[in-house]
């Protein structure tokens, strides 16, 4: 599996409004783009039209792969409610996505990578058993699972707490390496962690966010990451002019 | 018991002001039979009312069953097909708003006195709601799930089987404590407009007869029958209720 770059371009318009203008974004193959706002801006709008999720915005320009193949099958969104479902184990959750194209699913891969997110022993459990942070390792086992070579991220850390959010930060970054992955968020700090390229996403367009020269997954403790925490917030309070 | 310990209170309760009225009033027991009579009325006919519960109670059950069937297969059926929806939306809408009780002498008149116009009239009023609740469960799976299957490329009748039907079931539930309410009533309506057998029955001719104590004899049997099924589906639809 080699990940593709993503282009993407054009206005993004809901009805007879712009929500983003002249979006002209590359996310360059297997690092991590971070799409930084406010809400109500079209970010989780932006992430639905890339994993190809029905909803009623539409992209003048288009969304291309660097390989000029289709999207179609090769993208997964990691939404920010995990999406369990409740009646079924753990591992049936994981193993959800061959199940439903009547594929054998394949168990030891599954239980691998229940290991790999850190809930060895809990394959047989229920959701409603789970704490928020462990059911939200279930939809990343999950996506893993799904083993697609691009992967959007709808704040998927955003209910969790400050601890577990930091824990899961790294196991993402550490699972989804060799992936192109598009994290959406709008937490400065999730930014300065895990972003190759972040942009602030405005209602008057893409800013390039300047970030840490360091690979990702930054240290919390590193005084790079929090300086650059500390600017993007700085950036996010500007009002557009 | 901490649960059967305030019923039987309420029972009593019942029991004891049901007494006094007759007592106060004087009203003839023909008119209104007091408990006591009517116990002794249920004992003496012991046999007689276990016969003719035993009749009732089958149908009851024939047409429970195939009005669950057929109701549970249209949904999923209807869930399946847009042509289907299309097509029998709308009669199913009408077929909802046509009083099916008052389809009673028509079945009677096709089916006869026996048991199959029972049957068929319990499973009419049990398959609408059935049909009707477990459909809109299906349909209306949560917009998250919905994005899941689809980035799945689930295909749709695993989507059915592996995510709406779990999800529906707690609709499904409550069709069934509806049928279980709305099936009684089906069977013992049939019974009136035509029957030589049954609980139905046999409260019409002893009305007939006078034997008021029979007749509230019948009438306790036939609430304890109802209120035991309503309760075997309830149970059923809380047990699904806390799986989702």
């Amino acid at each position: 599996m080699t990940a593709p770059a993503l282009q993407i371009a054009g206005d993004l318009r809901l009805g007879g409004q712009t929500l983003c203008p002249a979006l002209n974004l590359t996310c360059p193959a297997a690092q991590w783009t971070v799409l930084l706002g406010p809400s109500g801006v079209g970010k989780s709008t932006l992430a639905r039209m890339i994993a190809d999720v029905p909803c009623p915005a539409h992209l003048t320009g288009g969304i291309t792969a660097s390989d000029g193949k289709p999207l179609d099958g090769r993208v997964i969104l990691m939404a920010q409610t995990d999406q369990l479902l409740p009646w079924a184990s753990v591992l049936d959750n994981v193993t959800l996505g061959a199940r439903l194209r009547g594929q054998n699913p394949d168990r030891a891969r599954a239980l691998d990578l229940l290991n790999r997110v850190g809930l060895d022993g809990y394959a047989t459990r229920r959701p409603a058993t789970l704490s928020g942070g462990q059911r939200q390792r279930v939809a990343l086992a999950r996506t893993l699972m799904e083993d697609r070579p691009i992967v959007v991220m709808d704040e998927p850390f955003s209910a969790l707490d400050a601890a577990t959010r930091a824990t899961m930060q790294d196991a993402t970054a550490t699972l989804l390496r060799g992936r192109t992955v598009i994290l959406i968020t709008h937490d400065p700090l999730e930014a300065a962690r895990l972003a190759h390229h972040a942009h602030l996403m405005r209602t008057d367009g893409l800013h390039p966010l300047p970030l840490p020269a360091t690979a990702p997954p930054r240290a919390l403790s590193d005084p790079a990451t929090l300086s650059a925490q500390a600017d993007l917030y700085v950036r996010l309070m500007q009002v557009p002019a | 018991m901490t649960r059967l310990l305030p019923g039987l209170a309420a029972l009593a309760f019942a029991l004891t002001l049901w007494q006094a009225i007759v007592w106060l009033t004087g009203v003839p027991h023909f008119i209104l039979p007091g408990p006591a009579r009517v116990g002794a009325a249920l004992l003496n006919n012991a046999a007689l009312l276990v016969h003719q519960a035993g009749f009732t109670l089958a149908n009851l059950g024939m047409g429970l069953a195939a009005g669950i069937t057929l109701g549970i297969a249209s949904a999923l059926n209807l869930a399946m097909s847009p042509a289907a929806r299309v097509l029998l939306r709308p009669l199913m809408v009408f077929a909802q708003a046509v009083p099916v009780f008052a389809l009673a002498p028509i079945v009677t008149l096709w089916l006869g006195y026996g048991a199959p116009s029972k049957i068929v009239m319990v499973a009419l009023v049990t398959y609408f709601p059935v049909t009707s609740a477990f459909f809109d469960g299906l349909m209306r799976l949560p917009p998250t799930l919905d994005d899941l299957t689809r980035q799945m490329q689930a295909k749709p009748l695993r989507r059915l089987m592996l995510v709406q039907l779990p999800h529906a079931l707690p609709a499904l539930g409550s069709g069934l404590r509806l049928a279980a309410v709305q099936a009684p009533f089906a069977v013992i309506i049939a019974e009136w407009v035509g029957a030589s057998k049954g609980l139905g029955h046999l409260m019409l001719i002893s009305n007939g007869r006078g034997q008021t104590d029979l007749m509230f004899a019948a009438l306790i049997l036939l609430a304890s029958l109802s209120l035991m099924l309503f309760l075997a589906a309830d149970r059923l639809a809380r047990h699904w209720d806390r799986r989702v």
